[in-house]
Order: structure tokens, then C-alpha cells, then sequence
């Protein structure tokens, strides 16, 4: 596969490759990393959104 | 039969489309939707409750980014759902994902603002990830589910 990096389209055999997971109650996230002899070429990341800010829950006056 | 005192789910859906104004607002020129765009802010930043609008104050940059952010895929309009005789929900979700193409964002940031470009960049909301770099990659945030309890966007009556 042909990854974009630092360097320009790279076949990913070529790098060193790891990623990670990240799942809590606000988001489910993955990312991506490839290295070449150490170094940061390409790193990508998924977000998936989980838990929303909060309203307050609106209510008419009471007469 | 009888009566229920309530605010009425239809004026929360409203509220989002600009349909009630109790006060003073923008004269608007058409009756389309407006546009919304997301911006990324740094992780040092302060970005909340209190931001009023868009700023590049904070915003991150690099290659690939366009200062001001990508624009929100909005083609679904908001929705409200009644509940029960006295509760409701008025929501609203991008009906997208927001995705950041081929940018190289290496000061960690972990914020996005949702703000209104057609009408001087008024703020939305801000929802907040765990913190990130981008380094010739693409940033994919992914919305949730378009319902009256998991919506980007929700007004309520309980």
C-alpha cells in the first residue's frame, strides 16, 4: 500500500508501522503512525465522536 | 382531555433553523441554510462555553490547513422529536464526517469549534478529543448518530 509521508508516496513495506486505540465515554479513536529509521513520516488519526456537550433541559414557568 | 403546560418540541426545532427572534437579529437576505465550517484549536488554547465566535487566536496551523477550518456538510436539517407531553428534543448533526485531507498539524490540538460563517462567524459548540498530532496524514472526525439522544447538537425539554 502507498503511503503519503514527509518523504512522499512510500509503499508501507518500507516503514515501520504502529497504531493505537483510544475508547472512553467521549470518543472511540485510532490513529495511525509509520516511521522510516526512526523518524515521523506520516501520522493519521479517526475520531469517532461518542458523547455530546450537555444542554439544560428548557421548562415553561410555573403559574 | 386535558392540558399540559409545556414547551412546545417544535420551537426547539425552530430555534435552529432562526424561525423565532424575541429580540433584535440579523436581517436575512435568504431563506437557505447557513454555512457552518469547524476549526481546529491547540490544546493550549481556551476554547468553551464562553467563546462567542470564531478566532484564529489559538487555531492550529500548517501545511494543508486553511486558516478558518473546513466547511460542515449540512443536508439534513434540524429535527424535533416529542417525547412525551411535556418534554422534547430539537437536534441537529452534520450529516458528514468533518475530514482534514493531506495536513501536517504537529502541535498537539484537540478541540473543534463548530461556528457560523455566514452569519459573522458566531460560535456553535465546541467538542473536545483526546489530544492530537497529524504529520502528512488526514484528521477524520467522525459524527454520531443523528438521534434525539446522540445528536451533535441538542435542545432539550425534560
Amino acid at each position: 500500500m502507498i503511503v503519503t509521508t514527509t518523504k512522499g508516496d512510500m509503499d508501507d513495506s518500507l516503514l515501520e508501522h504502529r497504531a493505537g486505540t483510544i475508547d472512553n465515554e467521549n470518543e472511540l479513536t485510532t490513529w495511525t503512525e509509520y516511521w522510516l529509521n526512526g523518524e515521523l513520516v506520516h501520522r493519521s488519526a479517526h475520531v469517532i465522536l461518542k458523547q455530546m456537550p450537555s444542554f439544560a433541559g428548557g421548562e415553561t414557568a410555573t403559574f | 382531555m386535558a392540558n399540559t403546560q409545556s414547551m412546545c418540541t417544535s420551537f426547539l426545532g425552530e430555534l435552529m433553523t432562526g424561525t423565532h427572534n424575541f429580540g433584535t437579529a440579523p436581517i436575512r437576505a435568504v431563506t437557505t441554510a447557513d454555512t457552518f465550517k469547524a476549526a481546529l484549536y491547540l490544546a493550549s488554547a481556551t476554547i468553551n462555553a464562553a467563546t462567542t465566535a470564531y478566532s484564529a487566536t489559538g487555531e492550529v496551523s500548517g501545511a494543508g490547513y486553511t486558516a478558518g477550518g473546513i466547511t460542515v456538510t449540512n443536508a439534513t436539517p434540524p429535527t424535533a422529536t416529542n417525547s412525551s407531553a411535556t418534554a422534547g428534543v430539537g437536534y441537529w448533526t452534520p450529516s458528514a464526517s468533518l475530514v482534514y485531507t493531506t495536513v501536517t498539524l504537529t502541535t498537539a490540538f484537540d478541540t473543534v469549534l463548530i461556528y457560523n460563517s455566514t452569519q459573522s462567524d458566531k460560535a456553535v459548540s465546541v467538542h473536545t478529543f483526546s489530544s492530537q498530532t497529524i504529520t502528512a496524514g488526514t484528521l477524520t472526525l467522525t459524527m454520531p448518530s443523528n438521534t434525539t439522544t446522540t445528536a451533535l447538537l441538542r435542545l432539550a425539554t425534560t
